[in-house]
Protein backbone atom coordinates (compact mmCIF):
# COMPACT_ATOMS: atom_id res chain seq x y z
CA UNK A 1 0.00 0.00 0.00
CA UNK A 2 2.74 2.35 0.98
CA UNK A 3 4.42 1.80 -2.35
CA UNK A 4 1.21 2.51 -4.25
CA UNK A 5 0.78 5.89 -2.51
CA UNK A 6 4.46 6.84 -2.83
CA UNK A 7 4.32 7.25 -6.60
CA UNK A 8 1.49 9.86 -6.79
CA UNK A 9 3.09 11.60 -3.78
CA UNK A 10 6.39 11.79 -5.61
CA UNK A 11 4.64 13.17 -8.72
CA UNK A 12 2.94 15.86 -6.60
CA UNK A 13 6.26 16.77 -4.91
CA UNK A 14 8.09 17.06 -8.25
CA UNK A 15 5.20 19.02 -9.70
CA UNK A 16 5.29 21.48 -6.76
CA UNK A 17 9.06 21.77 -6.94
CA UNK A 18 8.91 22.52 -10.67
CA UNK A 19 6.21 25.17 -10.09
CA UNK A 20 8.47 26.81 -7.51
CA UNK A 21 11.51 26.76 -9.81
CA UNK A 22 9.51 28.15 -12.75
CA UNK A 23 8.04 30.91 -10.54
CA UNK A 24 11.51 31.82 -9.29
CA UNK A 25 12.90 31.93 -12.82
CA UNK A 26 10.01 34.15 -13.97
CA UNK A 27 10.46 36.45 -10.95
CA UNK A 28 14.22 36.68 -11.39
CA UNK A 29 13.78 37.29 -15.13
CA UNK A 30 11.30 40.06 -14.43
CA UNK A 31 13.64 41.64 -11.92
CA UNK A 32 16.52 41.48 -14.42
CA UNK A 33 14.44 43.07 -17.18
CA UNK A 34 13.38 45.79 -14.75
CA UNK A 35 16.98 46.31 -13.65
CA UNK A 36 17.99 46.76 -17.27
CA UNK A 37 15.33 49.44 -17.73
CA UNK A 38 15.72 51.21 -14.40
CA UNK A 39 18.98 50.28 -12.67
CA UNK A 40 18.34 52.79 -9.86
CA UNK A 41 14.96 51.19 -9.00
CA UNK A 42 13.75 54.79 -8.96
CA UNK A 43 10.10 53.77 -8.86
CA UNK A 44 10.64 52.45 -5.34
CA UNK A 45 12.36 55.63 -4.19
CA UNK A 46 10.60 58.65 -2.77
CA UNK A 47 10.53 61.46 -5.29
CA UNK A 48 12.92 63.91 -3.71
CA UNK A 49 15.54 66.37 -4.89
CA UNK A 50 18.86 64.92 -5.96
CA UNK A 51 21.07 64.39 -2.94
CA UNK A 52 24.09 62.14 -2.84
CA UNK A 53 24.96 59.74 -5.59
CA UNK A 54 26.79 56.56 -4.83
CA UNK A 55 29.82 55.65 -6.86
CA UNK A 56 29.74 52.61 -9.03
CA UNK A 57 32.71 50.74 -7.67
CA UNK A 58 33.96 49.15 -10.91
CA UNK A 59 33.92 52.48 -12.77
CA UNK A 60 35.55 54.50 -10.01
CA UNK A 61 39.09 54.26 -11.37
CA UNK A 62 38.28 55.78 -14.75
CA UNK A 63 35.45 58.06 -13.61
CA UNK A 64 37.29 59.56 -10.68
CA UNK A 65 40.84 59.64 -11.99
CA UNK A 66 43.16 62.05 -10.18
CA UNK A 67 46.03 63.67 -12.10
CA UNK A 68 48.46 66.15 -10.56
CA UNK A 69 46.20 66.53 -7.55
CA UNK A 70 43.17 67.37 -9.71
CA UNK A 71 40.01 65.28 -10.12
CA UNK A 72 40.13 65.10 -13.94
CA UNK A 73 36.41 64.85 -14.65
CA UNK A 74 35.49 67.98 -12.67
CA UNK A 75 38.70 69.96 -12.29
CA UNK A 76 38.27 70.04 -8.51
CA UNK A 77 41.29 69.78 -6.18
CA UNK A 78 41.88 66.34 -4.67
CA UNK A 79 41.47 67.01 -0.95
CA UNK A 80 39.40 65.88 2.00
CA UNK A 81 35.72 65.97 1.03
CA UNK A 82 36.31 65.86 -2.75
CA UNK A 83 33.92 63.00 -3.51
CA UNK A 84 31.25 64.44 -1.22
CA UNK A 85 31.40 67.62 -3.29
CA UNK A 86 31.46 65.75 -6.60
CA UNK A 87 28.51 63.56 -5.66
CA UNK A 88 26.35 66.24 -4.10
CA UNK A 89 27.13 69.29 -6.18
CA UNK A 90 27.80 68.32 -9.77
CA UNK A 91 24.58 66.59 -10.68
CA UNK A 92 22.56 69.75 -11.27
CA UNK A 93 25.38 72.10 -12.21
CA UNK A 94 28.90 71.96 -13.57
CA UNK A 95 31.92 72.07 -11.27
CA UNK A 96 32.99 75.07 -13.35
CA UNK A 97 30.65 77.31 -11.35
CA UNK A 98 32.26 76.05 -8.12
CA UNK A 99 35.77 76.67 -9.46
CA UNK A 100 34.87 80.23 -10.40
CA UNK A 101 33.68 81.20 -6.93
CA UNK A 102 35.53 82.20 -3.80
CA UNK A 103 33.37 82.49 -0.69
CA UNK A 104 33.60 82.20 3.08
CA UNK A 105 31.68 79.71 5.25
CA UNK A 106 28.68 81.98 5.77
CA UNK A 107 28.23 82.76 2.11
CA UNK A 108 28.66 79.13 0.99
CA UNK A 109 26.04 78.12 3.55
CA UNK A 110 23.77 80.90 2.27
CA UNK A 111 24.32 79.69 -1.30
CA UNK A 112 23.37 76.13 -0.28
CA UNK A 113 20.27 77.49 1.45
CA UNK A 114 19.33 79.35 -1.74
CA UNK A 115 19.75 76.14 -3.77
CA UNK A 116 17.53 74.31 -1.27
CA UNK A 117 14.87 76.99 -1.36
CA UNK A 118 14.76 77.57 -5.10
CA UNK A 119 16.69 74.88 -6.96
CA UNK A 120 15.31 71.60 -5.56
CA UNK A 121 18.42 70.72 -3.55
CA UNK A 122 17.56 68.41 -0.65
CA UNK A 123 18.87 68.34 2.92
CA UNK A 124 22.60 67.59 2.86
CA UNK A 125 22.74 66.39 6.47
CA UNK A 126 26.25 65.98 7.80
CA UNK A 127 27.61 66.32 4.25
CA UNK A 128 27.01 70.06 4.32
CA UNK A 129 29.84 70.66 6.78
CA UNK A 130 32.19 68.43 4.75
CA UNK A 131 31.31 70.30 1.55
CA UNK A 132 31.66 73.80 3.01
CA UNK A 133 34.94 72.87 4.72
CA UNK A 134 36.29 71.54 1.43
CA UNK A 135 35.30 74.75 -0.38
CA UNK A 136 36.62 77.29 2.12
CA UNK A 137 39.83 75.32 2.60
CA UNK A 138 40.63 74.78 -1.07
CA UNK A 139 38.96 77.82 -2.63
CA UNK A 140 39.29 80.65 -0.10
CA UNK A 141 38.41 84.23 -1.11
CA UNK A 142 41.30 86.13 -2.69
CA UNK A 143 41.66 89.77 -1.69
CA UNK A 144 42.04 91.62 -4.99
CA UNK A 145 41.56 95.22 -3.86
CA UNK A 146 39.45 97.81 -5.59
CA UNK A 147 41.09 97.30 -9.02
CA UNK A 148 43.71 94.72 -9.91
CA UNK A 149 46.74 95.40 -12.10
CA UNK A 150 46.48 93.99 -15.61
CA UNK A 151 47.92 90.48 -15.66
CA UNK A 152 48.55 87.77 -18.27
CA UNK A 153 49.11 90.33 -21.01
CA UNK A 154 49.69 88.57 -24.31
CA UNK A 155 52.17 90.95 -25.98
CA UNK A 156 52.19 91.15 -29.77
CA UNK A 157 53.61 93.39 -32.49
CA UNK A 158 50.80 95.60 -33.82
CA UNK A 159 51.16 95.85 -37.61
CA UNK A 160 48.03 97.35 -39.16
CA UNK A 161 46.82 100.29 -37.18
CA UNK A 162 44.18 102.23 -39.04
CA UNK A 163 40.74 103.40 -38.06
CA UNK B 1 23.68 56.09 -22.79
CA UNK B 2 26.23 55.94 -19.98
CA UNK B 3 28.78 54.19 -22.16
CA UNK B 4 28.34 56.80 -24.89
CA UNK B 5 29.14 59.66 -22.54
CA UNK B 6 31.87 57.72 -20.77
CA UNK B 7 30.37 58.42 -17.40
CA UNK B 8 27.33 57.22 -15.59
CA UNK B 9 24.40 59.60 -15.77
CA UNK B 10 23.65 59.86 -12.12
CA UNK B 11 19.92 60.29 -11.57
CA UNK B 12 19.49 59.40 -15.22
CA UNK B 13 16.17 57.87 -14.24
CA UNK B 14 14.88 61.35 -13.47
CA UNK B 15 15.84 62.72 -16.85
CA UNK B 16 12.68 63.71 -18.74
CA UNK B 17 11.80 61.36 -21.55
CA UNK B 18 13.06 62.61 -24.88
CA UNK B 19 15.70 64.83 -23.29
CA UNK B 20 18.97 64.11 -24.99
CA UNK B 21 21.96 65.26 -22.96
CA UNK B 22 23.91 67.84 -24.96
CA UNK B 23 27.06 65.78 -24.46
CA UNK B 24 25.65 63.31 -26.93
CA UNK B 25 24.95 65.91 -29.59
CA UNK B 26 28.31 67.61 -29.80
CA UNK B 27 30.66 68.12 -26.90
CA UNK B 28 32.38 71.07 -28.58
CA UNK B 29 30.47 74.26 -27.66
CA UNK B 30 32.46 76.32 -30.19
CA UNK B 31 31.24 74.11 -33.02
CA UNK B 32 27.82 73.50 -31.51
CA UNK B 33 27.09 77.23 -31.13
CA UNK B 34 29.34 78.51 -33.99
CA UNK B 35 31.49 80.62 -31.68
CA UNK B 36 34.88 82.24 -32.17
CA UNK B 37 37.68 80.08 -30.74
CA UNK B 38 38.80 82.95 -28.49
CA UNK B 39 35.50 82.93 -26.59
CA UNK B 40 35.82 81.68 -23.00
CA UNK B 41 33.63 78.92 -21.57
CA UNK B 42 32.70 79.88 -18.02
CA UNK B 43 30.26 77.08 -17.41
CA UNK B 44 29.05 73.99 -19.28
CA UNK B 45 25.97 73.08 -17.23
CA UNK B 46 24.30 75.44 -17.86
CA UNK B 47 26.17 76.84 -20.86
CA UNK B 48 27.81 80.20 -20.24
CA UNK B 49 30.41 81.70 -22.56
CA UNK B 50 31.88 85.16 -22.86
CA UNK B 51 33.66 87.20 -25.51
CA UNK B 52 36.93 89.07 -25.14
CA UNK B 53 36.94 92.83 -25.82
CA UNK B 54 38.73 92.51 -29.17
CA UNK B 55 36.11 90.03 -30.43
CA UNK B 56 33.46 92.74 -30.12
CA UNK B 57 35.07 95.08 -32.65
CA UNK B 58 32.25 94.84 -35.23
CA UNK B 59 29.66 97.63 -35.27
CA UNK B 60 26.94 94.97 -35.36
CA UNK B 61 27.91 91.94 -33.28
CA UNK B 62 27.92 88.66 -35.25
CA UNK B 63 26.81 85.42 -33.60
CA UNK B 64 30.41 84.21 -33.35
CA UNK B 65 31.23 86.85 -30.72
CA UNK B 66 27.98 86.93 -28.77
CA UNK B 67 28.16 85.86 -25.14
CA UNK B 68 25.96 82.97 -24.01
CA UNK B 69 24.13 83.13 -20.70
CA UNK B 70 21.81 80.37 -19.60
CA UNK B 71 20.04 79.78 -16.32
CA UNK B 72 18.72 76.39 -17.32
CA UNK B 73 19.13 73.61 -19.84
CA UNK B 74 18.51 74.53 -23.46
CA UNK B 75 15.20 73.27 -24.88
CA UNK B 76 15.16 70.27 -27.16
CA UNK B 77 13.11 69.35 -30.19
CA UNK B 78 12.02 72.85 -31.21
CA UNK B 79 9.18 72.60 -33.70
CA UNK B 80 8.74 76.02 -35.30
CA UNK B 81 5.48 75.03 -36.99
CA UNK B 82 3.92 74.20 -33.61
CA UNK B 83 5.51 77.04 -31.63
CA UNK B 84 3.04 79.37 -29.90
CA UNK B 85 3.10 82.45 -27.71
CA UNK B 86 0.39 82.86 -25.09
CA UNK B 87 -0.52 86.23 -23.59
CA UNK B 88 -2.17 85.77 -20.20
CA UNK B 89 -2.01 87.07 -16.63
CA UNK B 90 -4.28 88.90 -14.17
CA UNK B 91 -4.29 92.04 -16.29
CA UNK B 92 -4.97 90.65 -19.76
CA UNK B 93 -8.41 91.39 -21.20
CA UNK B 94 -8.53 88.29 -23.43
CA UNK B 95 -6.07 85.46 -22.96
CA UNK B 96 -4.71 84.79 -26.45
CA UNK B 97 -2.40 82.30 -28.12
CA UNK B 98 -0.59 83.12 -31.36
CA UNK B 99 1.34 80.87 -33.66
CA UNK B 100 4.64 82.21 -34.98
CA UNK B 101 3.05 82.66 -38.41
CA UNK B 102 0.20 84.68 -36.88
CA UNK B 103 2.61 86.92 -34.99
CA UNK B 104 4.62 87.53 -38.14
CA UNK B 105 1.65 88.21 -40.42
CA UNK B 106 -0.62 90.11 -38.08
CA UNK B 107 1.78 92.73 -36.71
CA UNK B 108 4.15 95.25 -38.28
CA UNK B 109 7.84 94.32 -38.35
CA UNK B 110 10.54 96.51 -36.86
CA UNK B 111 14.33 96.20 -36.81
CA UNK B 112 16.52 97.68 -34.09
CA UNK B 113 20.12 97.30 -33.07
CA UNK B 114 19.93 96.62 -29.33
CA UNK B 115 22.63 96.57 -26.66
CA UNK B 116 22.19 93.63 -24.34
CA UNK B 117 24.53 93.33 -21.38
CA UNK B 118 24.47 90.71 -18.64
CA UNK B 119 23.74 92.29 -15.26
CA UNK B 120 26.77 90.43 -13.90
CA UNK B 121 29.22 91.56 -16.62
CA UNK B 122 32.43 92.53 -14.75
CA UNK B 123 31.51 90.46 -11.67
CA UNK B 124 35.04 89.00 -11.49
CA UNK B 125 36.40 92.32 -10.22
CA UNK B 126 34.32 92.56 -7.04
CA UNK B 127 36.09 92.21 -3.70
CA UNK B 128 35.11 90.30 -1.64
CA UNK B 129 34.27 88.02 -4.56
CA UNK B 130 30.64 87.96 -5.59
CA UNK B 131 28.80 84.71 -6.24
CA UNK B 132 28.04 83.52 -9.77
CA UNK B 133 29.71 83.18 -13.14
CA UNK B 134 32.83 85.31 -13.06
CA UNK B 135 32.25 87.45 -16.15
CA UNK B 136 35.09 89.81 -17.06
CA UNK B 137 34.21 92.29 -19.83
CA UNK B 138 32.67 90.21 -22.62
CA UNK B 139 29.05 89.70 -21.55
CA UNK B 140 27.68 92.36 -23.88
CA UNK B 141 26.61 92.46 -27.52
CA UNK B 142 24.74 94.65 -29.92
CA UNK B 143 23.18 92.73 -32.80
CA UNK B 144 20.36 93.77 -35.10
CA UNK B 145 17.01 92.25 -34.17
CA UNK B 146 13.82 92.04 -36.21
CA UNK B 147 10.40 91.32 -34.80
CA UNK B 148 7.05 92.74 -33.80
CA UNK B 149 6.48 95.25 -31.02
CA UNK B 150 5.46 93.66 -27.74
CA UNK B 151 3.13 96.66 -27.33
CA UNK B 152 1.17 95.76 -30.48
CA UNK B 153 0.69 92.17 -29.34
CA UNK B 154 -0.25 93.11 -25.76
CA UNK B 155 -2.78 95.65 -27.06
CA UNK B 156 -4.26 93.04 -29.38
CA UNK B 157 -4.94 90.83 -26.36
CA UNK B 158 -5.97 93.86 -24.31
CA UNK B 159 -4.30 95.43 -21.29
CA UNK B 160 -6.36 96.14 -18.18
CA UNK B 161 -5.86 99.42 -16.32
CA UNK B 162 -4.32 97.71 -13.31
CA UNK B 163 -1.38 96.25 -15.31
CA UNK B 164 2.00 97.02 -13.70
CA UNK B 165 4.48 94.45 -15.02
CA UNK B 166 5.01 91.78 -17.64
CA UNK B 167 6.68 88.43 -17.00
CA UNK B 168 7.94 86.06 -19.66
CA UNK B 169 7.77 82.27 -19.85
CA UNK B 170 10.15 80.17 -21.89
CA UNK B 171 10.91 76.65 -23.02
CA UNK B 172 14.27 76.11 -21.31
CA UNK B 173 14.44 73.44 -18.60
CA UNK B 174 15.20 73.98 -14.92
CA UNK B 175 18.64 72.62 -13.94
CA UNK B 176 17.03 70.12 -11.58
CA UNK B 177 14.93 68.88 -14.56
CA UNK B 178 11.82 69.54 -12.50
CA UNK B 179 9.16 70.24 -15.14
CA UNK B 180 7.18 72.21 -12.54
CA UNK B 181 9.92 74.81 -12.23
CA UNK B 182 10.92 77.54 -14.64
CA UNK B 183 14.66 78.10 -15.25
CA UNK B 184 14.10 81.82 -15.58
CA UNK B 185 10.95 83.93 -15.83
CA UNK B 186 11.81 87.60 -15.53
CA UNK B 187 10.15 90.73 -16.84
CA UNK B 188 9.85 94.50 -16.72
CA UNK B 189 7.42 97.26 -15.77
CA UNK B 190 4.71 98.16 -18.31
CA UNK B 191 6.51 101.38 -19.29
CA UNK B 192 9.47 99.37 -20.60
CA UNK B 193 7.20 96.71 -22.14
CA UNK B 194 5.37 99.36 -24.15
CA UNK B 195 8.46 101.06 -25.61
CA UNK B 196 8.92 101.13 -29.40
CA UNK B 197 12.14 99.11 -29.16
CA UNK B 198 10.81 96.33 -26.92
CA UNK B 199 10.13 93.62 -29.47
CA UNK B 200 9.36 89.94 -29.88
CA UNK B 201 12.19 89.06 -32.23
CA UNK B 202 12.32 86.21 -34.71
CA UNK B 203 15.36 87.34 -36.67
CA UNK B 204 18.88 88.34 -35.69
CA UNK B 205 21.23 90.07 -38.13
CA UNK B 206 18.75 89.26 -40.89
CA UNK B 207 18.63 85.53 -40.28
CA UNK B 208 16.84 83.09 -37.99
CA UNK B 209 17.95 83.69 -34.41
CA UNK B 210 20.74 81.18 -33.60
CA UNK B 211 19.41 78.32 -31.49
CA UNK B 212 21.46 79.22 -28.40
CA UNK B 213 20.24 82.84 -28.53
CA UNK B 214 16.56 81.98 -28.34
CA UNK B 215 15.30 80.59 -31.64
CA UNK B 216 12.51 80.83 -32.70
CA UNK B 217 11.28 83.73 -30.54
CA UNK B 218 13.01 86.07 -28.14
CA UNK B 219 11.85 89.04 -26.08
CA UNK B 220 14.26 91.94 -26.57
CA UNK B 221 14.49 94.66 -23.93
CA UNK B 222 17.61 96.63 -24.90
CA UNK B 223 19.53 98.60 -22.28
CA UNK B 224 18.26 96.43 -19.41
CA UNK B 225 19.99 93.41 -17.85
CA UNK B 226 20.08 90.78 -20.61
CA UNK B 227 18.05 88.43 -18.39
CA UNK B 228 14.95 90.50 -19.22
CA UNK B 229 15.36 89.51 -22.87
CA UNK B 230 13.93 86.02 -22.45
CA UNK B 231 14.95 83.35 -24.97
CA UNK B 232 12.79 80.54 -26.39
CA UNK B 233 9.73 82.60 -25.52
CA UNK B 234 6.43 80.77 -25.06
CA UNK B 235 4.39 83.26 -23.07
CA UNK B 236 3.98 86.73 -21.62
CA UNK B 237 1.90 87.32 -18.49
CA UNK B 238 0.49 90.80 -17.95
CA UNK B 239 0.67 91.12 -14.19
CA UNK B 240 -1.17 93.35 -11.74
CA UNK B 241 1.89 93.27 -9.48
CA UNK B 242 5.65 93.05 -9.90
CA UNK B 243 6.27 89.73 -11.65
CA UNK B 244 7.37 87.06 -9.17
CA UNK B 245 8.77 84.43 -11.55
CA UNK B 246 12.05 82.58 -11.22
CA UNK B 247 15.06 84.94 -10.82
CA UNK B 248 12.77 87.89 -10.00
CA UNK B 249 12.86 87.14 -6.28
CA UNK B 250 15.57 86.70 -3.63
CA UNK B 251 18.79 88.49 -4.53
CA UNK B 252 18.75 87.70 -8.27
CA UNK B 253 19.29 90.73 -10.51
CA UNK B 254 18.95 93.03 -7.50
CA UNK B 255 21.29 95.49 -5.81
CA UNK B 256 21.09 97.16 -2.40
CA UNK B 257 18.67 100.12 -2.56
CA UNK B 258 21.07 102.03 -0.33
CA UNK B 259 24.88 101.72 -0.64
CA UNK B 260 26.49 99.15 1.67
CA UNK B 261 30.05 98.35 2.76
CA UNK B 262 31.88 95.59 0.83
CA UNK B 263 30.84 92.20 2.17
CA UNK B 264 27.94 93.53 4.24
CA UNK B 265 24.81 91.39 4.53
CA UNK B 266 21.64 92.86 3.01
CA UNK B 267 18.07 91.93 3.87
CA UNK B 268 15.90 90.88 0.96
CA UNK B 269 13.55 93.82 1.48
CA UNK B 270 16.50 96.22 1.12
CA UNK B 271 17.29 94.98 -2.39
CA UNK B 272 15.97 96.73 -5.51
CA UNK B 273 15.44 95.19 -8.97
CA UNK B 274 17.97 96.40 -11.57
CA UNK B 275 16.32 98.32 -14.39
CA UNK B 276 18.44 100.33 -16.86
CA UNK B 277 22.11 99.29 -17.07
CA UNK B 278 24.72 101.98 -16.29
CA UNK B 279 26.96 103.87 -18.73
CA UNK B 280 29.87 101.78 -20.01
CA UNK B 281 32.37 101.39 -22.84
CA UNK B 282 34.82 98.92 -24.29
CA UNK B 283 38.03 99.40 -26.29
CA UNK B 284 37.69 96.77 -29.01
CA UNK B 285 40.77 97.73 -31.04
CA UNK B 286 43.59 97.10 -30.57
CA UNK B 287 43.56 93.95 -28.50
CA UNK B 288 45.29 94.51 -25.15
CA UNK B 289 49.05 93.84 -25.36
CA UNK B 290 49.82 95.82 -28.52
CA UNK B 291 53.47 96.79 -29.06
CA UNK B 292 54.11 99.74 -31.33
CA UNK B 293 57.21 101.62 -32.45
CA UNK B 294 58.08 104.93 -30.84
CA UNK B 295 56.83 107.87 -32.86
CA UNK B 296 53.78 106.11 -34.30
CA UNK B 297 50.31 107.06 -33.19
CA UNK B 298 47.91 104.38 -32.02
CA UNK B 299 44.41 104.42 -33.44
CA UNK B 300 41.96 103.04 -30.92
CA UNK B 301 38.25 102.33 -31.33
CA UNK B 302 35.37 100.78 -29.46
CA UNK B 303 31.74 101.08 -28.39
CA UNK B 304 29.91 102.90 -25.61
CA UNK B 305 26.38 102.49 -24.28
CA UNK B 306 24.28 103.85 -21.43
CA UNK B 307 21.26 101.63 -20.75
CA UNK B 308 18.10 103.65 -21.41
CA UNK B 309 20.15 106.78 -22.07
CA UNK B 310 22.60 107.90 -24.70
CA UNK B 311 26.34 108.40 -24.26
CA UNK B 312 27.05 112.12 -24.44
CA UNK B 313 30.82 112.17 -24.13
CA UNK B 314 33.75 109.83 -24.60
CA UNK B 315 37.30 110.30 -23.29
CA UNK B 316 40.51 108.35 -22.96
CA UNK B 317 43.57 108.60 -20.70
CA UNK B 318 47.11 107.23 -21.04
CA UNK B 319 48.23 108.40 -17.60
CA UNK B 320 45.84 106.54 -15.27
CA UNK B 321 43.26 109.31 -15.31
CA UNK B 322 45.57 112.24 -14.56
CA UNK B 323 44.53 113.78 -17.85
CA UNK B 324 41.66 112.90 -20.19
CA UNK B 325 41.46 113.60 -23.91
CA UNK B 326 38.29 113.53 -26.03
CA UNK B 327 37.52 110.67 -28.41
CA UNK B 328 35.31 111.00 -31.49
CA UNK B 329 31.86 109.64 -30.61
CA UNK B 330 29.11 108.75 -33.11
CA UNK B 331 25.37 108.92 -32.48
CA UNK B 332 23.54 105.57 -32.08
CA UNK B 333 21.81 104.16 -35.19
CA UNK B 334 18.68 103.96 -33.06
CA UNK B 335 17.79 104.35 -29.39
CA UNK B 336 19.34 101.59 -27.21
CA UNK B 337 22.07 100.77 -29.77
CA UNK B 338 25.69 101.15 -28.75
CA UNK B 339 27.74 104.04 -30.13
CA UNK B 340 31.15 103.86 -31.75
CA UNK B 341 34.14 105.90 -30.68
CA UNK B 342 37.65 106.32 -32.02
CA UNK B 343 40.77 108.29 -31.17
CA UNK B 344 44.33 108.78 -32.36
CA UNK B 345 46.55 108.26 -29.33
CA UNK B 346 50.07 109.70 -29.13
CA UNK B 347 52.61 108.62 -26.52
CA UNK B 348 55.24 111.03 -25.15
CA UNK B 349 58.04 108.47 -24.79
CA UNK B 350 58.87 104.76 -24.83
CA UNK B 351 57.49 102.56 -22.12
CA UNK B 352 54.47 100.73 -20.66
CA UNK B 353 51.10 102.43 -20.96
CA UNK B 354 47.50 101.67 -20.26
CA UNK B 355 44.82 103.29 -22.37
CA UNK B 356 41.70 103.83 -20.29
CA UNK B 357 38.30 104.70 -21.79
CA UNK B 358 35.57 106.64 -20.02
CA UNK B 359 32.01 107.29 -21.21
CA UNK B 360 29.61 109.85 -19.74
CA UNK B 361 25.84 109.64 -20.25
CA UNK B 362 23.34 112.41 -20.99
CA UNK B 363 22.65 112.84 -17.27
CA UNK B 364 26.32 113.47 -16.50
CA UNK B 365 27.03 110.05 -14.98
CA UNK B 366 30.49 108.78 -15.95
CA UNK B 367 32.20 105.42 -15.61
CA UNK B 368 34.20 105.09 -12.38
CA UNK B 369 37.88 104.11 -12.63
CA UNK B 370 37.50 101.86 -9.59
CA UNK B 371 35.00 99.05 -9.21
CA UNK B 372 31.72 100.71 -8.09
CA UNK B 373 29.47 99.91 -5.12
CA UNK B 374 29.85 96.38 -3.81
CA UNK B 375 26.71 94.25 -3.92
CA UNK B 376 26.20 90.61 -2.92
CA UNK B 377 25.77 89.24 -6.43
CA UNK B 378 28.33 91.46 -8.13
CA UNK B 379 26.11 93.33 -10.59
CA UNK B 380 26.65 96.60 -12.46
CA UNK B 381 30.43 96.84 -12.58
CA UNK B 382 30.85 99.61 -15.15
CA UNK B 383 34.43 100.55 -14.23
CA UNK B 384 36.53 101.95 -17.10
CA UNK B 385 37.93 99.41 -19.53
CA UNK B 386 41.69 99.54 -20.16
CA UNK B 387 44.22 97.94 -22.48
CA UNK B 388 47.98 97.52 -22.08
CA UNK B 389 50.28 99.10 -24.71
CA UNK B 390 54.07 99.09 -25.03
CA UNK B 391 55.95 101.71 -27.00
CA UNK B 392 59.33 100.29 -28.04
Amino acid sequence: MAKKEDFPNLITKIYNLMLLVISLVILAGGALVYYAIDPDFSVFQLPSAPIAATETVNEVDELNKIENGIHVRTGLVDAEGLMTVVNNCTYCHSAKIILQNRMNTDRWNATIKWMQETQNLGDLGSNQEVIVNYLVTNYPPKMIGRREILTNIDWYELKTNNN
Amino acid sequence: MATLIGAEIVFGARMPEGYQPLALQDPDPFKMFSKNKDMVVLNDKPWNMEAAAHLLDDDITPNASMFIRNNGLVPENIDVSKWTLTIDGESVVNKKTYTLAELQSKFEHHTYQLTIECGGNGRSEFNPPAQGNQWTVGAVHCASWTGVRLRDVLKDAGIKNDAVYIGFHAADLHLSRDAGKEAISRGCPMAKALQDETILAFKMNGEDIPFIHGHPLRLMAGGWPASVSGKWLTGISIRNKVHDGSKMTGDSYKVPCKPIAPGETVKEEDLCIIESMPVKSLITFPKSGAMIKAGTALNIRGHAWAGELEVANMEYSIDFGSTWKPAVLKKPVNRLAWQHFSAKVEFPQKGYYEVWAKATDTKGMAQPMLVPGWNPKGYLNNACHRIAVKVN
